[in-house]
């Protein structure tokens, strides 16, 4: 297959899955005749790699010359991006080849993909769900079977949980992994490009090939990328799989409980050890969470102030040139999390909020330290409390940020987590979640492959 | 009452924060050039017009130089320092933020000594910390009739901020501390410190209390201060209206007041301006700075010599010189280095050191010119000194020579030469000069001859202006002496 013929049945594809707004508005631009032109080049050109002539699709918040690059904001409506994200380029150089930017929550600040300026993205296997969010428009993509790649990005679950939801492969990598160099910044010390793939393998190519250290970012790390394609798949004997008993709260679903433990049951015949474990602090992620990201948020969104680029509407004076354009340009969720974070870095406030929350983020962060230092090499969770939920159906915001519960500790803790399908339940498919050690990404692919291969098409019933 | 009543009352207490660029080649954040001058926004990238999705990676070149300022004044340096975002929105701050320091600065604890106490012992300001930060860029609210432009070469530029203690006294203390500073951070070699270019900025935070209490009053916080005199004007002017506050039974409320340059006043900055919440929190784009012990050592150690080192060191190695003349010789690092090749090269410090704070500051002055492009060189004015000592031209030729020198830029032997203002001890050429004068001037001739000595003086003047200066005026003495003498 050719990479032009490869591009041509992704945007037929989309075509038939009706990827655009008319249906369930996965892309928010596409790249049609850019696309064929770079197939028709790379079709003449020895091959570069397993990514060679493969279509991708990147977040809307992943800068890009090629097309825009508006974070789902009205904000940044048409922007186009004079650079290049790091992890942008390194696709480009092994040779995939960008179709689309998708839809996501405006600035990623959304579990549903319902916050974008550009409309809700439906969910391909059930229209009146939510893809989840904020990468819903990337999950999509793949689970629409129009790309085999994409890339998201991770903020406080923001990959693993939509991958659950759409039925896909997410990974969220070590923070520091990936440069974020073009990643449009929410909350810096959370943030992390992630990917989507049909299978782990897709997956762990995607991020094999943007992994590794940059120095346009001072926070990527300089630990050597290991192959995380050839990892063993010979079963898992030895490992230490941890089952955090927060994770597997009493109201959990029962049916995403049974899948989760069918998922275990499995890992065990394949040889790991699955061991009762704690992580105490877990329990206080969302509401740490929701501090720290609306904090960092709120300085990351000032730069968006009508004076260099970007929507602009006059008003009176500067301060009403200020209030215009971004009363104008952001939505309501946004609004509210730059209020929050105003409000918790603000004087007399800063010590009972912000540096508490950093406080327990480290205790946070500690529980996983201590898991992963008793000799447990992975933690298998829920990627999620439910299966994806109907559009529409939360809104309370809080509710919403429930929905993250499981996946945001892995932000939080910087450590690197995976979702992939464990089963289905009403026909919605359930995500089962591995976390890694800080740079142990080679290991959560080989225990994910031995699973997704154990599971076989159970993971899809 | 009087304004004079009123501050008479008062005892002025001041504490300055000096923002100082640091002389890198490229900004702080990014590679974009730093230099002055260039068209509006020429200088800029990504990352200082803070486009979406852009970083921040430091220059390890302005975290050398901030060192070498910390330790300059006296400072301790911390291995650990933390970068922080002070947010506030204002058009010429792309980010919305300033990548700054707060909790943990770069370094803390220095003092600068201006000078002394009665009785000798040093007065020194204390330093309360140094740290390393971002400029902003610059608004331009005159070029447009109906808008103001933003310039954001500036923006990203680095800089050192320099907060003293609440040590200084008088407007004239303060002036003496940023003499010092600037003094001293040349000599360091970490900024060109030119207040035209805005490399060395200064905010004022003046109080006014009682004499005799230690308590500290309310203070407020002058900006726009862009010289040195602006910084003694806003300083008396703004303590005479605390004064008059207190005095009239007020209050003097904590606010953030504007210099106004034309006007010679200050007025409050509006409300908003003047009570930021900066929300301060670590910058988590930048790892925390670490500077390790030994490097902090190795920076140290290659310090470059101080200015108080180099004046103890001319009074040690020159006898002769007053504190006055070590003072002025060791007013820029250029000036004592250049008399230090001078003083060399001639053999005679004193001789070099007259050169120095006569002629050659004079034609400085007179040009408009600093040390390094005067056209003079060390080793020429050297010669020329020679030339004197040894006889070749006397002190008013050599001042002749001099001033073609600095027009020129040419040796002095050729000078002289050219100039005809070699030294002529040839009798016969003097006696020539002196027949010449004599009988140009028959009077006195007549009177001088018939014994009227004290014309001798007038004569020899005739002759050496007559020999434009290059006659020796010991031998001409001599030769008209022997006319009469016998």
């Amino acid at each position: 297959m050719t990479a032009a013929d490869a591009v041509r049945a992704a945007f037929r594809r989309a075509d038939d899955a009706g990827a655009d707004a008319s249906a369930l508005n996965i892309f928010l631009y596409e790249d049609r005749d850019g696309a064929l032109a770079r197939a028709a080049a790379l079709d003449g050109e020895p091959r570069r790699g397993p990514l060679h002539g493969v279509p991708v699709a990147l977040k809307d918040n992943i800068a890009t010359t090629s097309l825009p690059t508006s974070c789902g904001s009205r904000i940044l409506e048409g922007y186009v991006s004079p650079f290049e994200a790091t992890a942008a380029r390194r696709l480009r150089e092994a040779g995939a080849i960008v179709i689309a930017k998708t839809n996501m929550d405006e600035f990623a600040m959304g579990s549903s993909t319902e916050h974008s300026a550009y409309g809700v993205t439906r969910n391909p296997l059930a229209p009146d769900r939510v893809p989840g969010g904020s990468s819903g428009g990337s999950a999509a993509a793949v689970a629409a079977g129009i790309v085999p790649i994409a890339r998201g990005s991770g903020t406080g679950g923001a990959v693993g949980q939509p991958a659950a939801f759409c039925g896909v492969v997410g990974v969220k990598p070590t923070y520091g992994r990936v440069s974020r160099y073009g990643l449009v910044a929410f909350a810096s010390s959370l943030d992390q490009i992630g990917v989507f793939g049909r299978t782990v393998d897709d997956a762990a190519t995607g991020l094999q090939a943007i992994a590794g250290p940059d120095p346009l970012d001072s926070t990527s790390a300089r630990e050597p990328v290991p192959d995380y394609v050839a990892g063993s798949a010979d079963g898992l004997r030895g490992v230490v799989i941890g089952k955090p008993a927060e994770y597997f709260p009493g109201d959990l679903d029962a049916r995403v409980r049974d899948r989760c433990d069918a998922a275990l049951d499995a890992l065990a015949r394949l040889g790991a050890e699955v061991r009762d474990v704690s992580l105490p602090h877990s329990r206080l992620a969302i509401e740490v969470y929701y501090i720290i990201a609306p904090a960092e948020a709120s300085s990351n969104l000032a730069r968006f102030d009508g004076v260099r680029y970007g929507l602009r509407l006059e008003g009176d004076g500067l301060r009403g040139m200020y209030e215009a354009t971004r009363s104008a340009g952001f939505g309501a969720e946004v609004t509210r999390r730059i209020l929050l974070g105003t409000y918790v870095l603000s004087a007399g406030y800063y010590d009972a909020y912000y540096r508490k929350a950093q406080q327990v983020r480290a205790l946070i962060a500690r529980d996983f330290g201590s898991v992963f230092g008793a000799g447990v090499d992975l933690l298998f969770t829920p990627t999620t409390p439910t299966p994806a939920f109907s559009i529409g159906s939360k809104s309370d915001p809080y509710e919403m940020y429930l929905s993250d519960v499981f996946t945001c500790t892995a932000n939080l803790a910087g450590v690197p987590a995976l979702s992939l399908p464990i089963g289905r339940v009403d026909g919605l498919p359930v995500g089962g979640q591995l976390i890694a050690p800080h740079f142990r990404e080679r290991e959560m692919f080989a225990a994910a492959r031995a699973l997704e291969r154990a599971l076989g098409d159970e993971a899809h019933r | 009452m009087s304004r004079t009543a009123a501050t008479g009352a008062y005892e002025m207490v001041v504490g300055l924060e000096v923002h100082v660029h640091l002389e890198t080649a490229t900004k702080i954040f990014c590679r974009c050039s730093t230099d002055f001058g260039a068209p509006p926004n020429a200088n800029t990238c990504p990352v200082c017009l803070a486009l979406p999705g852009a970083l921040p990676v430091l220059n390890g070149h302005a975290v050398e130089l901030a060192v070498r300022a910390a330790l300059a004044l006296g400072c301790t340096v911390h291995s650990t320092s933390v970068f922080a975002r002070k947010n506030y929105f204002y058009p010429d701050l792309p980010k919305g933020y300033q990548i700054s320091q707060f909790d943990r600065p770069l370094a803390t604890g220095g003092r600068v000594r201006i000078g002394a106490r009665d009785g000798g012992a040093p007065f020194e300001i204390g330093i309360t910390r140094a740290h390393l930060e971002e400029d902003a860029g610059k608004s331009v609210h005159d070029r447009f009739a109906s808008a103001t432009a933003v310039d954001l070469n500036r923006a990203g530029v680095p800089l050192v901020e320099i907060v003293s203690e609440p040590d200084l006294r008088s407007a004239e203390q303060a002036t003496a501390y940023l003499k010092t500073l600037k003094q001293i951070l040349e000599y360091a070699a970490v900024s060109d410190v030119n207040m035209e270019e805005g490399s060395l900025r200064v905010d004022a935070n003046v109080s006014a209390r009682p004499r005799g209490q230690t308590a500290l009053g309310t203070k407020t916080e002058v900006k726009n201060l862009n010289s040195f005199s602006a910084v003694a004007r806003a300083l008396d002017v703004e303590f005479a209206r605390q004064c008059a506050v207190l005095a009239a039974g007020g209050a003097v409320e904590q606010q953030t007041m504007l210099w106004d340059e034309k006007a010679g006043g200050v007025r409050p900055a509006r409300s908003k301006e003047g009570s930021h919440d900066y929300r301060y929190f670590p910058e988590p784009d930048l790892p925390p700075l670490v500077v390790p012990p030994d490097r902090i050592a190795a920076i140290r150690a290659a310090l470059p010599e101080l200015p108080d080192a180099r004046r103890a060191r001319y009074r040690a190695a020159y006898a002769g010189l007053s504190d006055y003349d070590v003072g002025v010789l060791t007013a820029s690092v250029a000036l004592g280095d250049y008399f230090e090749r001078v003083a060399a090269t001639c053999g005679d410090a004193k001789v070099a050191a007259n050169w120095m704070m006569g002629e050659v500051l004079a034609a400085l002055n007179a040009a408009g010119r600093r040390i390094h492009d005067f056209a003079v060189r060390p080793p020429q004015l050297a010669a020329l000194v020679g030339m004197v000592r040894d006889g070749v031209v006397s002190h008013s030729a050599a001042k002749q020579i001099f001033a073609i020198m600095v027009a020129t830029g040419g040796d002095p032997d050729r000078i002289a030469e050219h100039e005809g203002l070699v030294k002529v001890s040839d009798d016969a050429a003097l006696a020539a000069w002196i027949d010449d004068v004599l009988s140009e001037h028959p009077d006195e001739a007549r009177r001088y001859l018939g014994g009227e000595r004290r014309l001798q003086g007038v004569l020899v003047g005739h002759v050496m202006k007559r020999s434009k200066g290059s006659a020796d005026p010991k031998r001409v003495n001599q030769l008209l002496a022997a006319r009469i003498g016998s």
